[in-house]
């Protein structure tokens, strides 16, 4: 990946522009000047700007994670946010927010303001996810308004569950105060014990501990049941079971509040992938059966899940390439979301291409409530240039993350991201 | 032979199988004459990898070893500065740089033995990973069976104890799956694991009707272990419902073969009385698990391996 200031002027030529608010497509140049949108139209070259040949390319918002783990402060082996940004500009990602399971904890408004600080030098927009308790043990609530003045968007103890109801049902209760969406990572640990894949055929095979889909779906339950109690804001992370998205189904009918995501990887995996007991496919929630799998597309496109994200988690080689029991969950999925969800989506499923970019865009924005229109003249460009229909093969090469603990590697891939455009920086992938 | 490595059952061809029952039968007879040793497998190096305390299992690998002339070394995690994972690529990289034939390994965790084909390129025979495969027990298993019977095809096996946690019961429901046997499992329903069924296997509760239904049984130990879970109320509790005591089998008037794989939990699975009878086979199985062991060793090392690909 080759990165670099952008010309005082640069000119987009020939591509068509996906417009995810008007939900439009076309064909138009665009004219950046400064680093903001300039013009939109029709331009001859001239010999000061810089000419981006994007013939048969689609020009759209830049991507939007709500659920990536960046590991700084604390473990910057495995990433950094510098390193993190990197990784997500090959993506097509300009805009991350972060999970506060860091070491230490992104539990305090000091801490939230270390992270808006170092974000300032990082060439992407990243924002913190506060924790909901203290350290995350699931006992105190962190100081949530004084951390979303610090630039907090969001709260999650990500990596583990509020466990404790009472304490859930207090989060979303104040939550209510700031209209900000309390993510919940939910696992029930009791039924899942020491559980490393789905319950079902396979593991039954393959002897691993395993534990059934009620263990996310019983939580999601009662996550939704208090949502209605308290008026609170629900957003509910990596949905991986049919059973989940039943209640969430049923939830959204009545509460407008109430919004979910998938990950790319619980969309292209299935537990079959885990015959050759790849520690990559080892995730939480765990990668489930074809049938929940097909529930999970049918679901973005019935709006029962309202965006993609990646739930982009490094891990060391070092601990990745141990046993299966002894591997850490999560992969990292920054790189090889676009090329994955268009595959399965796109591709194979029939879903409208407009659709999959507001799943990446607009959709993850309104939920942090980042509103603004990126093809408006005058704003800073926060861009993604795409080829569709590339086929192509997911490889080492692709990665920029620290860690490359991916089991998309080798993978077919169809569309690629090839420019993504940010904080007056261009990244040609 | 189809396959370099001996990893598991599963998909493990019949013909294999069944030439390695045929050569365990062959090495049987070597055993039982008054120099037990042949010269097979002079001058490979075969290593017992062991992750996990298992005297019997190494015991019989090795004593196969050496009866087939190899020479072994043997590796345990407890008697090294070994320890768990992080380290588990450097053990296998180490005795890759050594030049070895073959590795035997036991393992705690499912999958090992194939992780291990990753880093070596010797031969991967595995010892047990974890509640995953055992796949030279359950050979034994079988080699033993038809010792007794003559045939596996249409043979009734009924496999009782704690199959959730049991390599053991894995190994053989696909073994003797591909063998043509007919299986039925038998045990607490805590500890039959969940989508069975996709074994294609019975399952009973009641241990009588199983008894009336077989023509074996194989015994599992129960770990004491699993009370403190919550999958078993006690040991009396599982003694009443499915323990396999004189008193039980007396009220079936019948032939029935009894296996036990060790080590015996005497009373609480099995009896004394029932262990130590003429109808178990359990140290024939001990007999023949040096013989299999043997054979498959032979078969893998000795030259008869098609070059399969694995
Ligand atoms: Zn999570």
């Amino acid at each position: 990946m080759d990165f670099s200031k952008l010309k005082k002027q640069v000119i987009l030529k020939g591509g068509k522009i996906l417009d995810p608010i008007e939900n439009t497509i076309k064909k138009s140049d665009l004219v950046l000047e400064d680093g903001k949108i300039k013009a939109l139209g029709k331009f001859n070259s001239n010999k000061s700007a810089h000419l981006i040949d994007c013939k048969g390319l689609i020009i759209t918002h830049g991507f939007c994670d709500l659920h990536a783990h960046f590991r700084e402060p604390g473990r910057e082996d495995k990433e950094t946010l510098e390193s993190g940004s990197m990784a997500a500009l090959a993506g097509g990602f300009t805009r991350v927010c972060v999970m506060p399971n860091t070491n230490p904890p992104i539990d305090s408004p000091e801490v939230i303001r270390y992270i808006v600080d170092r974000s300032e030098e990082c060439p992407i927009y990243i924002h913190p996810i506060g924790a909901i308790t203290k350290g995350q043990e699931g006992n105190e609530l962190t100081e949530m308004g004084t951390m979303l003045s610090e630039g907090a968007v969001a709260f999650s103890d990500d990596g583990l569950p509020v466990t404790n109801s009472a304490i859930m049902r207090n989060a979303l209760e104040y939550g209510t105060m700031f209209d900000i969406p309390i993510i919940n990572h939910a696992e029930d640990l009791c039924l899942k014990q020491d559980a490393v894949m789905h319950e079902g055929k396979v593991s039954t095979h393959l002897g691993l501990p395993s534990s059934p889909d009620l263990t996310e779906s019983n939580m999601v339950h009662r996550d939704l049941s208090l949502t209605d109690l308290t008026g609170g804001r629900l957003h509910v992370p990596h949905v991986s079971s049919s059973k989940s998205l039943d209640h969430i189904r049923i939830a959204k009918r009545k509460n407008d509040k109430v919004t979910a995501e998938v990950t790319p990887h619980h969309l292209f995996f299935t537990d079959n992938d885990l015959q050759k007991f790849d520690t990559n496919l080892k995730v939480a929630p765990p990668i489930r059966t074809t049938s929940d799998q097909k529930a999970l597309i049918k679901a973005l496109k019935d709006g029962t899940l309202d965006c993609i994200a990646t739930d982009h988690a490094p891990h060391t080689i070092e601990e990745k390439e141990g046993t299966f029991d002894l591997a850490p969950f999560g992969m990292i999925g920054l790189e090889s979301c676009f090329g994955a969800v268009n595959k399965v989506l796109v591709k194979e499923n029939n879903l409208d291409q407009l659709d999959l970019i507001q799943m990446l865009t607009t959709r993850p924005r309104k939920i942090m409530g980042f509103n603004d229109n990126l093809l408006d003249i005058g704003v800073n460009a926060e861009l993604t240039i795409i080829d569709p229909n590339e086929e192509w093969i997911f490889s080492r090469a692709d990665i920029q993350s620290k860690s490359y603990n991916s089991p998309f590697i080798g993978q077919n891939m169809y569309g690629r991201v090839k420019y993504t455009i940010c904080k007056d920086h261009i990244s040609v992938i | 032979m189809k396959h370099r490595h001996l990893l598991g059952l599963k998909d493990y061809p019949a013909e294999d199988i069944k030439s390695i029952i045929d050569t365990a039968f062959t090495f049987k007879e070597v055993l039982e004459r008054p120099i037990k040793k042949v010269p097979s497998l002079n001058g490979k190096t075969i290593v017992n990898l062991f992750f996990e305390n298992s005297t019997r299992t190494r015991i019989s690998f090795e004593l196969a070893q050496k009866r087939l002339s190899a020479d072994t070394v043997n590796f345990s995690a407890s008697t090294s500065s070994l320890k768990k994972g992080e380290t588990f690529k450097d053990t296998a990289q180490n005795l890759e740089a050594m030049k070895i034939d073959a590795v035997v390994m036991r393992h705690p965790t499912p999958g090992a033995p194939l992780h291990l084909t990753k880093y070596i390129d010797a031969i991967i025979i595995n010892a047990g990973d974890g509640t995953h495969e055992h796949p030279t027990q359950a050979i034994l298993d079988m080699t033993s069976l038809h010792e007794k019977f003559g045939y596996l095809k249409g043979l009734k096996v009924a496999i009782i104890g704690d199959i959730s946690h049991s390599r053991v019961a894995l190994s053989n429901i696909y073994g003797l799956k591909t063998m043509g046997a007919e299986i039925t499992l038998c045990g607490p329903a805590t500890l039959i694991p969940p989508f069975v069924e996709d074994l294609g296997v019975n399952v009973n509760y009641n241990v009588d009707e199983v008894i009336e239904w077989a023509d074996a049984l194989n015994v599992l130990r129960i770990q004491r272990e699993r009370m403190g879970g919550g999958l078993l109320p006690s040991i009396r509790e599982y003694r009443n419902l499915f323990g396999i005591t004189r008193e039980r089998l007396s009220q079936h008037n019948k032939e029935l073969v009894i296996m036990h794989p060790g080590p015996m939990n005497r009373g609480v699975e099995i009896d004394s009385s029932v262990a130590d009878s003429d109808q178990a086979i359990i140290l024939n199985q001990v007999l023949n698990g040096v013989a299999s062991r043997m054979a498959i060793l032979y078969l893998l090392l000795g030259g008869k391996s098609e070059g399969g690909k694995d």
